[in-house]
């Protein structure tokens, strides 16, 4: 048994089996997995903003974003040998945890799963499996051995995609 | 919007904020012992600019369940505040405020929750009229919403929005007692121009 790696809020790791990674209580942020099946290698990213060319900041924290932590995210794992080409994807968070607020940041969950999914498609990596929305937090832990992603709730048990 | 970080905020005017937050605090413990109908004694609050990666582990991990009051604030500033507390000590405010009907262990009834969401509503509300009175700003909050989750995913909201502009988190720990000790923490969140007008109307100048 490897050893699981935690990756912060507005971080990225990458890890080769029979290592994991696990991201704990992801709230509207969206942890974002990927695999080379064939070299085993695996990468998470806790995104937390959708798009960072909307922000003027001079220091850029490229985890933080789903435009930019994606590509890093990718760029890392090829250092350790994947293959952009066999890379797919299983993703989740995203929620909602205030409902009905008008405020902006609070519908950043919906939007953080739409811009993952748009950059993942552009990247022509294929979605496997998706668990996001709804209005509790998760914490996850990706095995790259096998392309299992666990997901814990509160007070909903866990659950493998 | 002017170049201001979070950083400097802190840097130049960390003391100011502490002080905000210690009234506000003691402002809403003092609401709360009205509400509970017994003494309350409080902790100097402590101000702390976190990195996201510390928020976690402040509240006994990531995973620690809390239960978190959000609420926007409206008026002169915009943003929104938080107040988080964790499940033994809401079950013990709301065993206070229901005349001994709470429930044990980390799962909340209806009519809990809702006892829950009014004594966000007295805290919070006492905390941003403290803060209004001191800076002479017009401050409305919004409704409260109430969730009870893993810190780290309830956490996750303000960090977006502290997330706009920085990597860090700008949080107010008050610790009370009543006959046992209880741990709440309060985020203010205003946006960077808010920032400004309540330091300004603090009389401090924010020429950087």
């Amino acid at each position: 048994m490897g050893e699981i790696i935690k990756v912060g809020m507005a971080d990225l790791k990458t890890c080769i089996s029979p290592n994991g990674l696990t991201t704990l209580g992801l709230g509207s942020c969206v942890g974002i997995a990927l695999r080379d099946p064939i070299k085993k290698v695996g990468g998470m990213v806790h995104i937390m903003l959708p798009d960072s060319t909307a922000i003027r900041t001079e220091r850029v924290n490229l985890a933080k974003f789903a435009d930019t932590g994606i590509p890093e995210l990718i760029r890392q794992m090829e250092q350790l040998g994947a293959d952009k080409t066999r890379l797919t994807a299983k993703i989740a968070g995203g929620a909602t945890m205030f409902a009905s607020h008008n405020s902006n940041a609070i519908q950043v969950g919906p939007r953080n799963v739409e811009a993952t999914i748009r950059i993942l498609g552009e990247l022509k990596i294929p979605i496997l499996a998706n668990d996001t929305g709804a209005n509790y937090g998760r914490t996850v832990t990706f095995f790259p051995e096998t392309g299992d992603y666990l997901i814990r709730a509160v007070g909903k048990g866990e659950k493998v995609i | 919007m002017s170049g201001m970080s979070l950083q400097q905020v802190s840097d130049k005017y960390f003391d100011v904020l502490k002080e905000i937050g210690n009234i506000g605090a003691g402002n809403a413990m003092t609401a709360l012992s009205q509400m509970i109908q017994c003494k309350v004694d409080m902790r100097v609050p402590q101000v702390k600019l976190l990195d996201f990666s510390e928020v976690g582990s402040l509240m006994g991990g990531e995973e620690q369940i809390m239960v978190g009051v959000y609420l926007g604030v409206e008026g002169d500033i915009n943003g929104s505040m938080m107040f988080l507390l964790g499940t033994e000590s809401a079950k013990h405010l709301i065993g206070k405020l229901m005349m001994g009907m709470a429930t044990e262990g980390e799962e909340f009834s209806e009519m809990e929750l809702s006892a829950m969401m009014e004594i966000g509503n007295i805290i919070t509300g006492a905390y941003l009229n403290s803060l209004s009175t001191l800076t002479n700003l017009k401050i409305y909050p919004t409704p409260p919403q109430l969730t009870v989750d893993m810190a780290s995913a309830i956490l996750s909201v303000p960090a977006v929005e502290f997330g706009i502009f920085e990597d860090k988190l700008l949080l107010i720990q008050s610790q009370f007692f009543d006959e046992v000790e209880i741990d709440g923490y309060f985020i203010l969140i205003p946006d960077l121009e808010s920032y400004e007008k309540i330091l300004t109307s603090l009389g401090i100048s924010v020429d950087l």
